[in-house]
């Protein structure tokens, strides 16, 4: 297991995955997807909504992430955010009434752009799990 | 003295006290633990945001140019308080110890003329405080409708705050919860979230070196409105872990006083009832005596 490094994923109620043998991680972060390997540069980054994918050995997990905040260094990754979903156990019901919040919430005029951005991004992921 | 049938019926209303504050001593036992279980589990998160804020933080060197939430708005004028207590009572002295802890805060202010605003979530502080201070209250929340304390209800107090800070309408924040130390010991704790105090930092000069994207200033600008809501999350954890905490041992005490209560009564039932019975044979006995 030379190649693998520590991951934390957190959200505000709890510890949400902890592995201390993944190979790779991709994270949506702000400029773009970022993969991750063991020994990168340490980083500090925010993530836009979209699919975080956490590989480990031969096995691949697909989480849904809404927003979030990464943190490498060490070779220990730590990723914050305050809503996490896996792809698998997504509802239906949830995802539709997901992209109908996001619709409401871009009927706001004031909306700045960087959150306009946002959500568009949020309704292109859900759409796409849909 | 109180009739046989007076003393029956305080004891037995005394005896239905006690099945109450058992019960509730066993909910809130039961309570406490899911509490105390998702405070300790919500410690990581508000940990590593802290810390990542610290790192980050370093790493600025145009202290001139800080976000304002990091270096406050350069003024102490006005002073917005969060004053969090429990939407229930029955918890001893949970919500007094809070709003003792707070009114002295509010005192030191107004005496060196600062202007004042109260926030306060949870319908008992808003109750303690309303006579008071009824025109410094600018807000009142209360999520009695919530059954567990969840990240969005801080985040909705947390959003307000800001977009108050934003248009300027206070200059400095602080937060006032209990904070849970054990079951008999709550300690009634005030934390400044704006602007951010940076604890003495421990001067460790092994500044990592990071790499950032974005920008630094545009990370900590998405960052730190996050970072409120998470330390009133965490306070309003910490804050519920306490109630129950506070609860149980006020139920505890309550049903171990009403058992006081009931052994007393009962000892003047029996006296009284003994009484009773003697004076009944000395009737008797001087009515056959006399014959």
């Amino acid at each position: 297991m030379s190649d693998s490094f520590n991951l934390e994923i957190v959200n505000p109620e709890k510890l949400f995955l902890s592995s201390d043998n993944v190979s790779e991680v991709v994270v949506p972060a702000f400029e773009g997807d970022m993969g991750i390997l063991k020994d990168h540069i340490s980083i500090i980054s925010f993530l836009k909504p979209g699919i975080v994918k956490i590989f480990t050995g031969n096995e691949v997990k697909e989480l849904y992430v809404e927003d979030g905040i990464i943190e490498f260094s060490e070779n220990s990754l730590s990723i914050l955010t305050s809503r996490i979903i896996d792809i698998k156990e997504i509802k239906k019901d949830d995802l539709s009434s997901m992209i109908n919040e996001a619709n409401e919430a871009l009927k706001d005029e004031n909306l700045d752009d960087q959150k306009r951005f946002i959500t568009n991004q949020k309704i292109d992921v859900l759409n796409r799990l849909n | 003295m109180a009739s046989l049938d007076d003393l029956k019926k305080r004891i037995t209303s005394v005896k239905s006290t006690q099945k109450i504050t058992k019960a509730m001593k066993m909910v809130a036992a039961a309570k406490l633990r899911k509490a105390q279980e998702s405070a300790e589990k919500g410690r990581p998160y508000s940990d590593k945001m802290h810390n990542i804020i610290l790192n980050l933080s370093k790493n600025i060197n145009d202290k001139e140019n800080a976000p304002k939430l990091l270096a406050g708005s350069g003024k102490d004028n006005v002073h917005l308080c969060v004053v969090m207590t429990s939407d229930r009572g029955l918890c001893g002295g949970f919500n007094s110890n809070i709003t003792k802890k707070a009114k002295s805060y509010f005192k030191k202010i107004l005496d060196s003329g600062k202007e004042l605003k109260i926030v306060t979530i949870g319908s008992k502080g808003f109750d303690q405080l309303k006579r008071a201070y009824k025109e410094q209250i600018i807000e009142k929340f209360s999520f009695k409708e919530s059954k567990n304390v969840n990240y969005f209800d801080a985040d909705k107090v947390g959003k307000m705050i800001i977009e108050k800070f934003e248009k300027g309408e206070f200059d400095v924040c602080t937060i006032f919860f209990n904070k849970f130390k054990n079951v008999i010991t709550q300690i009634p704790q005030e934390q400044q979230i704006i602007p951010l105090k940076s604890e003495k930092s421990d001067e460790k000069n092994d500044v990592m070196n990071y790499e950032f994207e974005p920008e630094e200033d545009e990370i900590l600008n998405n960052l730190l409105p996050k970072n409120i809501s998470t330390q009133i999350f965490k306070a309003m954890l910490e804050n519920s872990a306490s109630e129950q905490g506070s609860r149980m041992s006020a139920m505890d005490n309550a049903t171990r006083n009403a058992g006081e209560m009931v052994e007393k009564l009962t000892i003047e039932y029996n006296r009284s009832r003994q009484a009773a019975i003697t004076k009944e044979l000395i009737e008797i006995i001087s009515g056959a005596e006399s014959l």
